[in-house]
């Protein structure tokens, strides 16, 4: 199926000459990042227009830019040719542009109807309530799509599809122009998909032009009008539909060389440290994983968001404990349930969302390094300071933490050296086993150089690592071997030398 | 840290300020009796406040230490009438204090109950449960060897002093220098984080309820000594001041930040408005008001010079 055509579309769109929605050399930084580099995009009225990469591709950060959700620092957008100024959610979604994102942004606890009015409804804050007429609102709507769902009933009591076409209901009440969908079919069974391509229909029949992202790249050979592919901030080119391919696709998503250096180095690969057989947790989504990862070596584990590799992670950690299946450290049997059992057992786990679950930003430096070891350098219960600083400065070194020393608050670090603080307290364990989620996400070129070596060092100590990362190039350039995931299972495993971005995306996309 | 420490120096000078005011038209406020009167007065308020510390820092507040204090209050006279001598009476005491902490504790901990709603609860219960177990009657004719602990007042008062004086100590020290201290400002600071660092967060949660409790059990003993008899109303209020203290004090309501210095420094605070007003000729009328003054300035203060923090690491 990879190399089949892709079937022509089922409706032709409209010849329509002048885009509907237009983005003009957008460009946009996060900080040293650069999330879009001159990014042209266009939109016409009766069309699907699919936009596809990979993680980190910037998809997400063009879209925002569609509808004010973040400001560009360079390129304009334009609706019927007319510049949109001052761009904010509100005024695109005055401008009939509407989006739906891949989580429904629903309010739980109202209901149904309030959803679709919170949004729908003319008038300021101040204005009155009228509950009929809002009721019959949504009540059109949701049948206008073909959602069967009581207006009165709590949004947040529906299922995620239903959530998803209240979502629908409400982009459609405002005379929506421009719909942009992200990942809309994710969570939808085959029919409610095939619902949605109806309603899709229907909207470009309207006229309507839609932005539709996807990972199922086979579906949008029946859905797309035109697809541009996005990477690293940059547009491949946009296509006609009928005449791409899914491997052709891949190939433009993935690129053919890697775009930065990395500083692997060759180490002596020892025993298996970490052997996982058929590890399956329901509360996790993680079903029936098995890997093997050696001293000294670095496993990169790939996959899309949401493909289970941070659940993954939670669970050999004990966070999310398994329902079934064996997880052994260095030949024996370890029990987690809870992560002092993997601590216990040579497990380390440095989360993927830095400030919220890696470092306590109020605790000076030392303090950091030093929480998950407080047994070794208490006697007693009591805290020998000695020690503590000791060890923290010994970490602050080699590791090089740019700090005014131990004892500033970590909120006063870069992201860069608050991931390598992260590391040091878990390195202080003396672990076994690594596991690093998403360990240069958000961190400076220079910084994320100096995070690969600190891998590259801990590996050549004896350290089985495990790897967690969006970056295609960062899993190719880092990995000694890479393990993919796709739902829960792992697809595949390959060796660094087999692996190559399009093999890796094939395994992930499925 | 820094906000935390500009704060404390703003209370500081407040207080500096109030002190002069009273040195200058009052100096009678600086006698001898007065200020040993005030210390003696506010030492349960004070212990009490320092185990409200520690539950603010880790993130949890407990507004039932007034209900605990009258409980634990007739626990202690009761059993001094039985003849039970001094020293288990007030182990006896602090032990229904850290029960009735415990009893908050694990409905927050393990019952997930948020802790204002829980100990909100646990406020209204006791203090009603005593309502009708006592009927509103006062515990009286207590044992000669209960009033002063058997000290006679001069000594019994310097006892009480001490006694503050060393939990005081302990606390400074235990919560820079115990493995569990550093564990409750983690818990407090990033309760996830934490828990991913192995740091047993629930034994954390429950035990600081129960610190309380135990240190309001103490409190209780030590102001029930004071009197001959024991008002089954004791304590009301008390909650408010234990937490203004704290927050006074600079500990982040939030939790995460904060000292013990800090809350003594509040207690200090709030202990001299009071008698001040008084000897100042000032209506007592405006001690609450001053009080709520000064507690809305400290957060004030709190929310703009972390916000302005805030900013500075945006940029």
């Amino acid at each position: 199926m990879h190399t089949s055509k892709y079937n022509r579309p089922l409706v032709v769109s409209k010849a329509v000459a002048a885009p509907l929605l237009e983005a003009h050399g957008i460009g946009k930084r996060y900080g040293g990042v650069r999330a879009l580099r001159q990014v042209s995009f266009d939109l016409r009225a009766g069309e699907v227009h699919a936009l596809v990469g990979e993680n980190g591709a910037g998809k997400s950060t063009l879209i925002r830019v569609l509808t004010g959700a973040v400001q560009p620092d360079e390129g304009v957008v334009r609706l019927d040719g007319r510049v949109i100024e001052h761009n904010s959610p509100h005024r695109s979604r005055a401008l009939g542009i509407a989006a739906i994102y891949q989580q429904p942004a629903i309010f739980p606890d109202l209901t149904v109807a309030e959803n679709i009015a919170l949004v729908n409804e003319p008038g300021g804050l101040a204005r009155r309530i009228d509950r009929g007429a809002r009721r019959a609102q949504a009540k059109e709507l949701l049948r206008a799509i073909g959602a069967e769902i009581d207006p009165e009933r709590e949004a947040g009591r529906l299922s995620m599809p239903e959530q998803q076409l209240v979502e629908i209901a409400k982009a459609l009440g405002g005379n929506v122009r421009v719909l942009v969908l992200d990942e809309p079919t994710a969570s939808l069974t085959e029919r409610e998909t095939e619902k949605l391509f109806g309603i899709l229909q229907q909207l470009r029949e309207r006229g309507a032009g839609i932005i539709y992202i996807s990972h199922r790249l086979e579906e949008l050979g029946r859905i797309a009008d035109r697809i541009t592919v996005l990477r690293d901030g940059e547009t491949m080119g946009t296509r006609q539909a009928a005449d791409t391919d899914v491997r052709t696709l891949i190939r433009l998503m993935a690129g053919r060389e890697l775009s930065a250096v990395f500083p692997k180095r060759a180490v002596k690969i020892g025993e298996t440290v970490l052997d996982v057989r058929g590890l399956t947790s329901a509360a996790a989504g993680i079903r029936d994983v098995s890997l093997q990862v050696r001293a000294g070596e670095i496993l990169g584990v790939a996959g899309l968001v949401g493909a289970g590799r941070t659940q993954l992670a939670e669970t050999l950690f004990g966070l999310t404990p398994a329902d079934s299946g064996s997880i052994r450290v260095a030949g024996s049997e370890a029990r987690i349930q809870k992560p002092e059992d993997a601590i216990r057992a040579g497990i380390a786990y440095v989360p993927e969302d830095r400030r919220r679950h890696g470092v306590v930003a109020e605790l000076p430096v030392r303090a950091n390094a030093t929480l998950a070891i407080l047994q070794r350098i208490a006697k007693g219960g009591l805290l020998q300071s000695a020690a503590e600083n000791a060890l923290a400065e010994t970490w602050v070194s080699r590791l090089g933490v740019k700090t005014d020393g131990i004892d500033a608050p970590v909120s006063s670090l870069s992201g860069g050296n608050q991931q390598k603080v992260a590391i040091a307290r878990w390195i202080a364990t003396e672990p076994r086993v690594l596991i690093l989620d998403e360990p240069t996400q958000g961190i400076d070129v220079g910084a994320k150089a100096e995070c690969h070596r600190i891998m590259c060092d801990l590996a050549e100590a004896g350290l089985a690592i495990v790897m967690i990362s969006s970056e295609l190039a960062e899993i190719l350039g880092m990995s000694d071997r890479v393990a993919v995931m796709r739902g829960g299972r792992v697809t595949g495993v390959m060796d660094r030398a087999a692996a190559t971005a399009e093999s890796i995306l094939e395994l992930a996309l499925g | 840290m820094n906000a935390m420490r500009q704060r404390a120096v703003a209370i500081a000078i407040f207080w500096a300020v109030l002190l002069a005011v009273l040195a200058w038209r009052a100096p009678g406020f600086f006698a001898g009796s007065n200020i040993r009167d005030i210390a003696v007065i506010n030492a349960p308020a004070l212990i009490i406040a320092l185990g409200m510390t520690v539950v603010i820092l880790a993130g949890e507040i407990d507004v039932s230490v007034g209900s605990q204090f009258a409980v634990a209050s007739v626990v202690a006279g009761l059993l001094a009438k039985a003849g039970v001598p001094l020293p288990f009476v007030a182990l006896l005491t602090a032990g229904a204090g850290a029960v009735m902490g415990g009893i908050n504790g694990a409905l927050v901990t393990w019952l997930g109950v948020p802790s204002i709603v829980a100990t909100l609860a646990a406020m209204a219960f006791w203090r009603e449960l005593l309502r009708w177990f006592t009927q509103g009657a006062w515990v009286q004719g207590l044992p000669a060897g209960f009033q002063w602990m058997g000290f006679g007042q001069a000594q019994g008062e310097l006892a009480i002093l001490v006694c503050a004086a060393l939990l005081f100590g302990v606390m400074v020290w235990a919560l820079r220098n115990v493995q569990a201290g550093r564990a409750v400002y983690a818990v407090g600071s990033q309760r996830e984080s934490a828990r991913l660092a192995g740091i047993p967060v629930s034994a954390v949660s429950f035990g600081v309820f129960t610190l309380l409790g135990a240190l309001t059990g103490i409190a209780a003993l030590l102001d029930s000594v004071r009197f001959s008899e024991i008002q089954s109303g004791a304590g009301a209020g008390l909650e408010l001041k234990a937490i203004s203290a704290v927050v006074i004090g600079g500990t982040s309501i939030t939790g995460g930040r904060g000292n013990t210095w800090g809350t003594l420094l509040g207690a200090s605070v709030l202990a001299v408005i009071a008698p001040a007003l008084t000897f100042l000729g000032i209506n007592a009328f405006w001690e609450k008001a001053i009080q709520g003054a000064i507690i809305l300035g400290a957060i004030v203060l709190e929310r703009v010079t972390t916000s302005r923090k805030m900013k500075a690491h945006a940029r």
